[in-house]
């Protein structure tokens, strides 16, 4: 059912459609409080540790690097902005984001995608610990919302690009994670992956096992008297220098950076089999230890 | 006293950003539909208001409206023994697709003659005002004004259709003061009354274009039938800035300065073109709101329509009847008539748009006023998509200047040798030399508009005059001068090509086209019709 598409398959309700054909129960409205509750977490905690894990090392291979830059943090509540390639991305996120942060993570998920009927919203806050958030219009109520989660010690994973890649270069980040940040003063941990749209890219149901990295960045701060949008470009930066950084070496990518010539992580603005040319020039990335 | 209008106001029309979960959207493509992807984040569909209740007793409002006209004296006052009068009614270009009985024409013409009998009124023609298209059929006509009218009137020569080449059937009645002459049938100008009935589809009906253009020729129609004015008109949906229309109202003043007295009677209908309920009722729904009967309608007839042959396909569209209902009825003067008519179009049609797009796409359906009962050929194509569907906006073109418009359809090679002769020479002899409208009108106009043998078929067959291809080109004129590129999805390439279009084979192809003109990630805007909806861009 999952592979055929409209109108085999029941439609979507677009956000911008007009109100009375949006159920108030669904999307940016749906209830996900019991998920946060104890028994829910528990549960929760379960799938990650015997679910998830497993399935992650099988599928992904996962190599966790940058865990050190998060030491400084001393436990406090952050969000992890990262680039989205699959929807593998998030457990092998909660696999890989280290405790303290671990259990106490909410995800901000796209309330149209996650939440359009009660199963799939349902499914969505328990094993992912899923809140809804509108992607395709600010959304208030949902930022709202999401601040006043972070604000009670709840750390957030979010995709500032909205959504999952569609051709294998990122999308430009949207300004949720620097409103967010700015707004609750919490620092932002810039991630960056890599493999995961080999082993389960947008479109396919079966994974095929392969090799993925993740990379943590260090913690960007907002200050107070700094533009939000100032800030979304820090961060935007941030993980695009990851990026740099697992394909080249730390010091080729840090001496961009600081020279603002970090390759961009939305690719060459040019038609898309272009773009596809370029990718498949990108050097893939390698299996290493770092740092020593 | 005010016309009587349906009240209600149903769900207006709307813009919709499409994002990643807006499933699909519809495309007419000829006789067929696609389902398409539109790019998320910066695309956008304009979709029509929902159809607007029909009046509830439309007899009743007819007859109200000749008794109670706007600027005139009721027609029963107009009525007297011994007068002529004719009744012109709009051809079968209106309504798209043809209404089920009873047409609109039908309830209008039998009150009048209802009201004309009543009077003792004895010398009545009626004559189907179709300019240079082509003559209804027997049961065309019978379907437009109904069995009981044909039978009266048709055998004894009072019912016909308007012959704009007869050398002693028309006459002219004046120049303007731009220098148009006037010309007109000669019953028409030699009758005491002449009471116009009109259908309003899209702005740009009625008015002075009913007559002076319905019942006229050659030479009235060439002042504004031109490039000229077609290039000055944006658009021709909207009165106020149409050069088409300054023009018909330039002769409609001469019209009613020396030519008999005209009572305009004129109706628009609801834009319930495939009905609420039934088999089509799915292609004016919002995506979103298909039911599981309406996929699996829409599945089965997609897949009915690809195992049937071409001819069978086009017997089975062109033989839908659409479940129009009356808006409204108004009669009297002509241009306060008018007024009422087109607000009560911009009511049923009008949807308000923020800002041009850089591209503008569009399904181009299986129907068009110049193919009913007949085949969409690929000029006719062109004219739905540039002069008609292009020009469906107030204010400023949806599409910014130097923008692309994609349109979706078979366009095939294939002409009706019966209704569409000089189509098929302007297609392989004209369209083959140039497609510049300007140079086209210069050329070769007045040799088709003048051919001896087209001009027969147009008086005595069932077909369009030799000039009216050039119309239809020069209908598109404004958006061919406007636009940066045009594309059509899944035509034949070579018909397509002769046209100066590009083809693609799918929409994905076709923004891949348009990005060499308007960049790789432009705004895209998707006119949602039919039914019709007209954008108010601010």
């Amino acid at each position: 059912m999952r592979g055929l598409d409209f109108p085999w398959r029941p439609p979507t309700v677009p956000l911008s459609a007009p109100p009375e054909h949006v159920p108030a129960a669904l999307g940016a409205d749906f209830d996900t409080d019991w998920a946060r509750r104890w028994p829910a977490r528990m549960v929760r905690a379960s799938i990650i540790e015997l679910l998830w894990r497993p399935v992650v090392a099988a599928a992904a291979q996962p190599s966790r690097l940058g865990l050190d830059r998060l030491e400084a943090l001393d436990g406090e509540p952050v969000i992890f902005a990262a680039n989205h390639h699959s929807h593998l991305d998030t457990p092998l996120l909660m696999t890989s984001i280290p405790e303290p942060w671990r259990h106490t993570l909410i995800v901000a998920a796209a309330a149209d995608y996650f939440f359009p009927t009660r199963p799939k919203g349902f499914a969505s806050a328990l094993f992912m610990g899923a809140v809804p958030v509108e992607r395709a219009r600010v959304g208030r109520d949902s930022a709202q919302e999401v601040a006043g989660l972070v604000r009670r010690g709840w750390s957030l994973l979010l995709y500032p690009e909205g959504g999952r890649s569609t051709d294998g270069w990122g999308q430009p980040f949207r300004g949720g994670a620097a409103y967010l940040a700015h707004r609750c003063d919490v620092p932002v941990v810039p991630v960056y992956l890599a493999g995961t749209r080999k082993i389960l890219p947008k479109g396919r149901l079966v994974p095929a096992p392969g090799r993925t990295l993740v990379v943590f960045g260090d913690p960007v701060r907002p200050d107070p008297s700094e533009r939000i949008r100032t800030l979304g470009t820090r961060i935007e930066a941030a993980v695009a220098a990851l990026a740099d950084e697992v394909t080249t070496d730390w010091w080729k990518a840090r001496r961009r950076a600081h020279t603002g010539t970090t390759p961009s992580l939305t690719g060459p603005d040019a038609a898309s089999w272009r773009r596809a040319w370029a990718l498949s020039h990108r050097s893939r990335p390698r299996r290493r230890r770092w740092p020593r | 006293m005010s016309p009587r209008t349906a009240s209600p106001t149903p769900r207006p029309g709307f813009v919709l950003e499409v994002e990643r979960s807006t499933p699909p959207i519809l495309f007419h493509h000829g006789e067929g539909f696609r389902l398409e992807r539109l790019p998320a984040g910066r695309s956008r569909v304009v979709y029509p208001p929902s159809p607007l209740e029909g009046l509830p007793d439309p007899a009743g409002a007819i007859r109200h409206a000749l008794e109670h006209p706007i600027d005139s004296e009721p027609l029963p006052a107009l009525l007297r023994p011994g007068m002529k009068l004719t009744i012109a009614f709009d051809d079968i270009s209106l309504p798209l697709p043809p209404m089920q009985r009873p047409d609109v024409r039908q309830q209008v013409i039998e009150t009048v003659l209802d009201m004309a009998a009543a009077a003792g009124v004895d010398d009545v023609h009626l004559i189907a005002a179709l300019a240079l298209h082509r003559r209804m059929t027997e049961a065309e006509l019978r379907h437009a004004v109904g069995d009981r009218v044909y039978e009266a009137f048709a055998p004894s020569r009072r019912l016909y259709n308007h012959d704009a080449e007869d050398p002693n059937g028309m006459v002219v009645l004046g120049v303007t003061d731009h220098g148009e002459e006037v010309q007109i049938s000669r019953r028409a100008a030699e009758s005491d009354l002449v009471v116009y009935v009109n259908i309003n589809i899209v702005a740009m009906d009625g008015g002075w274009k009913s007559t002076a253009t319905g019942l006229s020729g050659y030479q009235g129609l060439r002042h504004h039938h031109n490039v000229a004015t077609m290039l000055k008109s944006r658009s021709f949906m909207d009165q106020r800035s149409s050069e088409l229309h300054h023009s018909n109202w330039r002769q409609g003043a001469v019209l009613r300065d020396s030519g008999p007295r005209i009572f305009q009677i004129e109706t628009t209908i609801n834009n319930n073109s495939f009905g609420t309920s039934g088999s089509l009722s799915m292609l004016q729904k919002r995506e979103w709101e298909w039911t599981a009967r309406d996929r699996a309608t829409f599945l089965a007839m997609q897949g009915g329509l690809q195992v049937m042959s071409p001819a069978a396909r086009r017997r089975a569209f062109q033989s839908w009847r659409a479940p129009y209902a009356i808006t409204s009825v108004q009669a009297g003067e002509v241009e306060a008539v008018h007024k009422v008519t087109t607000e009560n179009v911009y009511r049923q049609q009008l949807v308000a748009v923020e800002g041009q797009t850089d591209v503008l796409t569009m399904g181009l359906p299986y129907i068009c006023p110049y193919n009913v009962n007949s085949i969409m050929n690929p000029i006719l194509v062109m004219c739905l998509g540039l002069g008609y569907f292009f020009n469906l906006y107030r204010g400023r073109p949806l599409v910014r200047p130097g923008g692309v418009v994609i349109m979706t359809h078979p366009t095939p090679w294939e002409f009706h040798p019966v209704h569409h002769p000089s189509y098929i020479d302007f297609f392989e002899q004209v369209l083959a030399d140039t497609t510049d409208p300007v140079e086209i009108e210069a050329r070769y106009e007045l040799q088709y508009a003048t051919d001896e043998w087209y001009r027969h078929l147009y008086r005595t067959s069932y077909a369009y005059h030799g000039v009216h291809p050039f119309y239809m080109w020069y209908w598109g004129a404004h958006a061919l001068s406007y636009l940066g590129r045009v594309i059509v999805v899944g035509g034949d390439r070579a018909a397509v090509r002769r046209m100066g279009f590009a083809p693609a084979s799918s929409l994905s192809d076709a923004f891949e086209i348009a990005s060499d003109t308007v960049g790789s990630r432009p705004s895209v805007t998707h006119l949602h019709l039919p039914p019709f909806v007209m954008a108010d861009v601010s």
